[in-house]
């Protein structure tokens, strides 16, 4: 339930089989890069780079210098590699590991669009804390696509206070809140997931209404609105 | 508390010869004497490991100094990851060097008093206090940790008889006073002297209380926790001129705080973007001007230094100069901007110049000129070879610091396999040293290091795939008037000091 924050773990230092992937693409004066395609030394790298990237969108909370910085270098491998088209997808070089494949497979748009995703989500966090705002995610329609399996696992970890707010229904917000205290007789428990009313909540006597004060009245709580500007139901 | 009898002799191979500056021919020279070099040897003045146990020990015995120093040295089979250092600070007279651990405490050394007997002890660092600064905290919004780790410690200048310095974690910072206490009421007409309450129906006289001396202990205590400022990963806290006010910034925000008010600070720069999808540059370090307190600096991960002054207005988005030096083009790669990410930037004592650290180089730029440095030090150029597998491996987004000694004349910068490299900004020399338990052997004499790029390979130099890269000194701190430096290696403090005839 709780998820400690992922250390970014030191990659081993492969000397040998990156040492000749240096003097491949590095030095363009290089004899050897006059020899090797400059494709395949970008391909690797950019191999590299998204499951660099793949990694950092894993962790808890990213590092942020560590995440732009590969970012751009993706980009700029990206526009080397496709440098004639004008949004260039994502073209797919031959791809050793597995898992690169299902990133390689998704657009670029959709790579991109996973982590703006995740970065806008760190940004809704950001406005839970500080002030009530709206917490609608208007993700890209591409986050559903395979790429974005790692922003996703992002957000299951960041916990249920996230964008989908909206998208679950309340009734997922709540699984965690012990809601013994307010629990009140006078509550007619119209399902398992209806809410923790308030203690002089309204009465219960129209359950259309209720529904509807209840949720409002959930809703202004939990964005810390002091004030309630319903008075107290019918009955009360 | 056992003592090795290797430990008991520890003090006598302090003076270590690491040997005079190389002069550009390659032949030993002694360096012009002046005020930031000295002679130009560098000696081994001690070494210092910070163990777990030490802030146990303190409390439970009554021990001297020279006894904790010695069980550093004994428990270095004790280290573990929480005693990584990672801050190294002088106060502003240099009598007191603060270290910061990954665990979260600090460590403050002392130094040793001079004394007409034991001249060769001068220049030596003692503990003089011990206290966890931060403790490991979870955030229940996010459900993350909040790592404890030490990323920043400031002094504050001595303004009465009590030390006071900030430390912060990624998310917090804290104001802390070290205060000495060296004597004791006595005499209390209520309680006796073990603190049980008298009967007062026993008390006939009154008698007031007298200060006895004491042993000497240390305190640290809390006074201010500033907490709930920064989303973002707090990477430099900056004390300013004025005294009364500081900053602190994080990858994407620099909030000013006044030291007397912790629930509220002014948020001075914002970088973060409308939509995050156009995020592309992050803050990196920041730093106050030392004599003007309108004026700070704060440097980007695309290598570029924005200078602001808070008169022209409360956000400073706006910057007032912005320093840039254009790509080498003959030099560019897919790595260009990892590079040239900026790691460490300081403003010279003088505050006529700053200097920052980016992956490969030093440089020091005058304030009067945006559109390049004045000076570029290539600290170890021969890694830009080996950029991919520094890339795959992670190295390359190792930060490293940078320091200034007290006249500007000397900076001075970490690398990797424990070396760090001073250059001489008068002469334009430059030296290679090494600080390693192996090479701290009694009475042997080191000599600077050399890396061997290629073909033959000399009988003293280390070639370039030798070198171990988790080795690394990415903490250094200069005094602020003397030639004594403090280096970090992994949990090993190291003190060195130039050898004054």
């Amino acid at each position: 339930m709780l998820s400690k924050g992922l250390k970014r773990k030191r990659e081993e230092e492969e000397e040998k089989e990156s040492l000749a992937v240096d003097a491949l693409w590095l030095d363009p004066g290089h004899a050897a890069v006059a020899q090797a395609p400059p494709a395949v030394a970008s391909s690797s790298l950019f191999d590299l780079s998204v499951l660099k990237l793949h990694h950092s969108l894993q962790q808890s909370e990213p590092d942020l210098r560590h995440l732009v910085l590969v970012v751009n270098t993706l980009r700029r491998i990206q526009a080397s590699m496709a440098p004639a088209a004008a949004l260039p997808p994502v073209p797919s070089p031959p791809v050793e590991s597995s898992m690169a494949d299902n990133l390689l497979a998704s657009s670029d748009a959709a790579l991109s669009a996973s982590m703006a995703s995740l970065l806008e989500d760190l940004s809704h966090i950001e406005g839970l804390s500080q002030a009530p705002q709206p917490l609608a995610d208007e993700g890209p329609p591409g986050r559903s696509i395979g790429g974005a399996a790692p922003s996703l696992g992002a957000l299951d970890l960041l916990g249920p206070a996230t964008g989908c707010l909206l998208d679950d229904g309340l009734e997922g917000l709540f699984e965690d809140i012990d809601t013994s205290m307010y629990d009140n007789e006078l509550w007619a428990p119209a399902s398992e997931g209806l809410k923790p009313g308030p203690e002089d909540g309204p009465g219960k006597e129209e359950a259309p209404e209720l529904d509807e004060a209840e949720l409002d009245y959930l809703m202004d709580v939990l964005v810390g609105t002091q004030a309630l500007e319903r008075p107290p139901g019918p009955g009360r | 508390m056992v003592l090795q009898p290797s430990e008991r002799h520890y003090r006598d191979w302090n003076h270590r010869r690491l040997g005079p500056w190389c002069s550009p021919t390659g032949s030993p020279a002694p360096l012009s004497c002046e005020t930031g070099c000295g002679e130009g040897s560098w000696i081994l003045v001690c070494r210092l490991l910070v163990p777990t146990q030490v802030s146990l020990l303190s409390m439970e015995e009554d021990i001297d100094t020279r006894k904790i120093n010695n069980s550093f040295l004994r428990d270095h089979s004790y280290a573990t990851e929480a005693d990584i250092i990672s801050t190294v600070e002088f106060n502003h007279t240099g009598e007191l060097l603060a270290t910061g651990d990954k665990g979260g405490r600090v460590v403050i050394f002392q130094r040793e008093q001079e004394s007409k007997n034991q001249i060769h002890r001068r220049g030596e660092y003692n503990v003089y206090s011990t206290f966890q600064s931060h403790e490991p905290e979870f955030d229940y919004l996010k459900s993350l940790e909040i790592e404890e780790k030490i990323n920043k410690i400031r002094w504050l200048p001595q303004q009465n008889a009590a030390y006071f310095l900030l430390s912060t974690n990624d998310k917090t910072v804290k104001l802390w006073k070290v205060s000495e206490r060296d004597k004791r009421p006595e005499g209390y007409n209520l309680k006796d002297e073990e603190g049980r309450l008298r009967d007062p129906a026993t008390i006939t006289t009154l008698r007031v209380p007298v200060l006895r001396p004491m042993d000497l202990m240390v305190e640290a205590t809390p006074r201010r926790v500033f907490a709930n400022a920064h989303t973002y990963h707090i990477n430099s806290i900056s004390v300013n001129s004025d005294y009364e006010t500081y900053m602190s910034a994080d990858d994407l925000r620099i909030n000013l705080w006044n030291f007397e008010i912790t629930n509220q600070s002014f948020n001075i720069v914002d970088i973060k973007p409308a939509n995050m999808e156009e995020l592309t540059e992050v803050i990196t370090a920041a730093e106050f001007h030392p004599h003007h307190c309108n004026t700070f600096v704060y440097s980007s991960s695309k290598g570029t230094i924005r200078l602001c002054d808070m008169r022209a207005s409360a956000l400073c988005d706006r910057h007032t100069k912005f320093f840039e030096e254009p790509e080498d083009p003959s030099n560019r790669s897919f790595f260009s901007e990892i590079i040239s990410s900026i790691s460490d930037v300081k403003f010279s004592h003088s505050g006529r110049y700053i200097m920052t650290r980016d992956y490969l180089t030093v440089k020091v730029w005058d304030l009067n000129m945006e559109n390049r440095p004045i000076e570029t030090y290539q600290v170890h150029d021969y890694l830009r070879s080996k950029l991919c597998s520094l890339y795959e491996n992670d190295c390359i987004f190792d930060k490293f610091e940078c320091v200034w000694n007290g006249s500007d004349s000397v900076i001075m910068t970490g690398s990797y396999n424990n070396f760090f490299r001073m250059f001489d900004r008068n002469t334009k020399r430059d030296v290679t040293l090494e600080a390693s338990r192996e090479n701290s052997k009694p009475r042997a004499i080191l000599k600077p290091r050399k890396v061997c790029v290629g073909g033959k390979r000399r009988k003293d130099e280390i070639s370039v795939d030798s070198l171990d890269f988790s080795k690394k000194i990415l903490h250094t701190a200069w005094h602020p008037s003397e030639n004594i430096i403090a280096v970090a290696a992994t949990n090993n403090l190291y003190i060195f000091q130039d050898k004054v005839n």
